[in-house]
């Protein structure tokens, strides 16, 4: 079970006080784009087994979206970071970096 | 004005490890904006007589109050037949800002534990910390009751107040009830070092 920090609210919780949003920092094409950029955008996901950046949802507590760095394999969380970003800040990388030295930080969006 | 009416009729639990009322209907009004913008904290002031709630916590003065509910919302409390000149009260200190107060009290349900067990009561019921140390008086919690939403927080001493959807009022007192029952105390929280 994932232990996540909501930093809008500053709680503790386990998970199921949230919700999972699914991958986090897609970019988004909408109208105009051409059929294989809308496919990999509405479709095609990671499915990493080790780092991944996920969208989390307070649920039942403020409602309000963060962004959460873990480990899908160990379900380590490296942090959560807030959802007003389209990058993974630098702390987070940092943070990430010291826990697994072979993770390549140019695969992060 | 046709006369408020709890969600259960005299809803009240006795004989457990802790007891569980339903109490009478209360002011509640929901306030969503830019809480840290100064005619917010007039606004406060005027209707409730208090400042802005630090994060996570619950101010109460008297039959008033005001509770943190996430970074753009707060809960205010009032007697509950004053809920309209409170919220004409702040619509007119909120101006053209862009800020809404809406009068909820109707959608909730508001329950009382109390008893030297009602940590134990709600620890078994919500993915909280309530130990003593952790959770203290002044704190306002919003999570889950087993499968639907509440928040609760310390009254005086060892007795809860505990806020539902009106919805849900039956479930959650028949959770509480469940949670109380004779012979259930975990001995936890409570337990006498």
């Amino acid at each position: 079970m994932l232990t996540l920090t909501c930093p809008n609210c500053g709680i503790t919780a386990e998970e199921t006080e949230f919700h999972a949003g699914g991958e986090a920092h897609l970019k988004r094409f909408g109208p105009g784009s051409s059929d294989t950029e809308f496919e990999q955008y509405l479709f095609m996901r990671d499915n990493p087994k080790g780092v991944h950046f996920e969208r989390w949802r307070h649920v039942y507590g403020c409602g309000k979206w963060f962004h959460a760095a873990r480990d899908t394999m160990t379900l380590e969380v490296f942090g959560t970071y807030t959802a007003q970003t389209s990058t993974v800040p630098q702390d987070i990388i940092n943070k990430i970096m010291d826990r697994r030295p072979d993770w390549q930080a140019s695969t992060a969006p | 004005m046709s006369e408020a009416v709890s969600a259960l009729k005299a809803a009240e639990f006795t004989g457990g490890i802790a007891e569980v009322t339903l109490m009478d209907p209360i002011g509640m009004i929901s306030v969503r904006g830019d809480l840290t913008a100064a005619y917010m904290k007039k606004a406060l002031k005027k209707a409730v007589g208090l400042g802005l709630p630090d994060t996570r916590s619950v101010q109460i003065n008297g039959d008033r109050g005001v509770a943190w509910m996430s970074p753009d919302e707060l809960l205010l409390l009032c007697p509950y037949d004053q809920v309209s000149d409170t919220i004409d009260m702040l619509t007119k200190c909120f101006g053209s800002n862009h800020t809404l107060a809406v009068n909820v009290s109707d959608a909730r349900a508001v329950f009382r534990i109390s008893g030297a067990h009602s940590r134990d009561v709600l620890a078994k019921l919500a993915p909280v910390d309530l130990s003593p140390a952790t959770f203290t008086p002044g704190m306002i919690r919003r999570t889950r009751l087993a499968q639907v939403p509440a928040a609760f927080w310390i009254e005086e001493g060892d007795s809860f107040r505990l806020v539902c959807f009106r919805s849900v009022a039956l479930y959650v007192y028949d959770l509480l009830k469940i949670a109380a029952q004779p012979g259930s105390a975990p001995v936890f929280y409570s337990a006498k070092p």
